[in-house]
């Protein structure tokens, strides 16, 4: 049993064990297990409907969990749950701002509602506000903000009541680059300044390099936990891109010489060799075809994400969609889920 | 339990960058005052969307006006021959005080369907705060912006020959303050269930148009058919528009006719329904469905 104490040193922000979420039929958490440690940027990669969101919303008390458990900031979602929501910071995927009113005056109302002690609401409000960069914004109605600037504002208040704990729930989904680029340069701000466990979710590969750690969710389930780069190290092999004038006997030719397998990717030849360098010079000494070009790249996530699941993260995803709609049809001509 | 409840700063020096202090601040353990406090708060959003609505309040006394002057000046004189020289518009008033509330309370209660749709339910919903607190919040929130509404109509009063008495207004505000609060918590009960906003409206208008005309707002209830007499005992709204007929007709010079054919009361059984017993009944009626309301959003997820 953890108890935090007041400087928020309890020993893991997250910790879920066995947890399990079935609605009806489908089964959209298949029993995870993991911990986050205190101070973590700690990361949910997977595609759309890999159970990401059900996992997040289960940890802040919105969905009840089928089975298994998990506690946050010490304690359990289901038994304690007030507690749970006084101590965790939330950013959902859809907008949930009062779009009628300002953006002080949303902040203002977001630290009444949790209670925050009324002489700090200015001066928390002004740090969050000028830590996203919308403090000379804040008596603009909310309305008339772009998306961009509403997700920043539902970061700060999401941050208003000094949460241990952040939820980001596809913080920079629909966004551009730019944007995107800037609001993780908010959570990596926040993380040197304030004492925060930031548990995110997202289906950007790059993005989740940011991250102290991964966890890759795919049907359901954790099918990797680790570091970005401890991931990819564990992919063994490094990219080896080759462009041949015939690209199919180039590929037979090195399952012969080297008993590597190669495929076709956009024009090229390309395979994985645990040490590319090493293996670049030997491939011109004794390969038989003419090289026109080669390039070697180390492993990324999107590797990782292929060597656990067999799958790139975005064929995941059209997977999802044509069976989402394969459902939708199923349901609109009349039969059963 | 070793939370802290402690309710003070605690600043720290930033440990890189700009240097300036972090404001660390600390969310109490949920109590009553912490449940008072969330009431009052969504009380008051609902106070400021009204005041930033302006819309909002004249559309939803157009409604009223045009039953009271468009339709009590076109149908004066058909009516003559039953008022006893009462103007109909008049007549009609206390009938008109009941709807102006009961379409704005019907609003007030459809925000909640906005605020889902725009997601900030969601942000109330998590907050650490019962939802019964939000639930309730709304309801007066809802109460007080038709009682604002309901105090536009009091005041044209004479305008229809109803003149201004201190006992009598505050006598038709408590009453319109009753409706008000259970119209609204009737209107939350429907939006735990309906999720969209059209079939919200469509929902809202298919029971209160029925429950406006049968009510007795716009006819005496004395002497109706049977069956209207019946369904109009059956409707709840009966309750809200006869006392309310009855506190500004105590304050009007009518003669007796006009009184005993006016303003003859809701009878059950020929016993005559007691003011209090009326107010009772909406008070009642409106407290179970705010039961209703906080059952149905505590049981969501």
């Amino acid at each position: 049993m953890t108890s935090p104490d007041s400087n928020g040193t309890s020993t893991a922000a997250i910790s879920v064990r066995d947890l399990v979420k079935n609605f009806g039929e489908v089964r959209a958490v298949r029993g995870v297990n993991f911990e986050v440690a205190m101070g973590e940027v700690f990361g949910f990669l997977g595609p759309n409907g890999a159970g990401k969101t059900t996992t997040i919303n289960m940890l802040c008390t919105l969905a009840k969990p089928t089975s298994g458990e998990a506690s946050v900031a010490g304690h359990d979602v289901v038994t304690e749950r007030d507690d749970v929501r006084r101590n965790i910071g939330l950013v959902f995927q859809d907008p949930t701002l009062d779009g009628y009113l300002t953006a002080a005056q949303n902040l203002q109302l977001h630290a009444e509602l949790y209670g925050v002690q009324s002489d700090l609401v200015e001066p928390r409000m002004r740090q969050v506000m000028e830590m996203v960069g919308l403090w000379d914004r804040k008596d603009s109605v909310v309305g008339t903000f772009s998306g961009g600037m509403r997700r920043r504002l539902e970061i700060a208040r999401g941050l208003m009541h000094s949460p241990r704990v952040l939820f980001l729930d596809e913080p920079t989904i629909g966004l551009d680059p730019q944007t995107r680029r800037s609001i993780w340069t908010y959570i990596r701000e926040l993380k040197e300044r304030e004492e925060i466990t930031i548990f995110m979710t997202t289906h950007y590969m790059d993005e989740a390099e940011w991250c102290d750690r991964i966890a890759i969710m795919d049907h359901g389930e954790i099918v990797a936990l680790d570091s970005p780069d401890a991931l990819k190290a564990g992919v063994g092999t490094d990219r080896v891109t080759i462009a041949t004038d015939d690209n199919d006997t180039a590929i037979a030719a090195l399952d012969r010489q080297f008993g590597v397998e190669a495929k076709v990717s956009e024009g090229a030849v390309v395979f994985g060799v645990p040490a590319g360098e090493e293996f670049v010079p030997r491939l011109f000494a004794e390969f038989e075809m003419p090289i026109r070009s080669v390039s070697v790249s180390r492993p990324t996530l999107d590797d990782v994400f292929m060597s656990y699941t067999g799958t790139t993260i975005r064929d995941a995803e059209e997977d999802q969609s044509k069976h989402r709609n394969r459902v939708m049809m199923q349901m609109m001509t009349g039969g059963r889920r | 339990m070793s939370t802290t409840t402690d309710t003070r700063a605690e600043t720290t020096e930033a440990a890189a960058g700009s240097g300036t202090p972090i404001v660390r601040v600390s969310v109490p353990e949920r109590s009553l005052r912490s449940e008072l406090r969330a009431i009052k708060i969504v009380w008051r959003r609902e106070l400021i969307r009204y005041r930033s609505d302006r819309l909002r309040m004249v559309t939803t006394l157009v409604q009223p006006f045009l039953f009271l002057f468009v339709l009590g000046t076109g149908l004066q004189s058909v009516a003559a021959a039953g008022t006893h020289g009462v103007n109909l518009k008049t007549f009609i008033y206390p009938g008109i005080l009941c709807i102006a509330v009961m379409f704005t309370a019907m609003f007030s209660a459809a925000s909640i369907v906005w605020d889902r749709e725009f997601g900030f339910l969601r942000e109330m919903m998590v907050a650490p705060i019962r939802r019964s607190s939000i639930v309730i919040g709304k309801c007066f929130g809802g109460a007080t912006v038709a009682c604002l509404q309901g105090i536009v109509i009091i005041v044209i009063g004479p305008l229809v020959h109803v003149p201004y008495n201190v006992v009598m207004i505050i006598e038709v505000f408590f009453l319109q303050l009753l409706l008000a609060f259970s119209i609204t918590a009737f209107g939350v009960m429907v939006a735990a269930r309906i999720k969209q906003m059209q079939s919200f409206m469509g929902v809202m208008q298919m029971i209160v148009t029925p429950m406006f005309f049968i009510s007795g707002a716009l006819f005496p209830v004395a002497g109706l058919a049977t069956w209207l007499a019946i369904l109009n005992r059956l409707d709840p709204l009966t309750y809200a528009v006869d006392p309310m007929r009855r506190a500004v007709f105590s304050h009007l010079h009518i003669s007796p006719a006009a009184q005993q054919s006016l303003n003859s009361g809701v009878t059950w059984f020929g016993w005559r329904v007691p003011t209090l017993l009326e107010a009772a009944v909406i008070v009642i009626l409106g407290v179970v469905m705010l039961g209703i309301a906080i059952w149905e959003f505590s049981a969501t997820e």
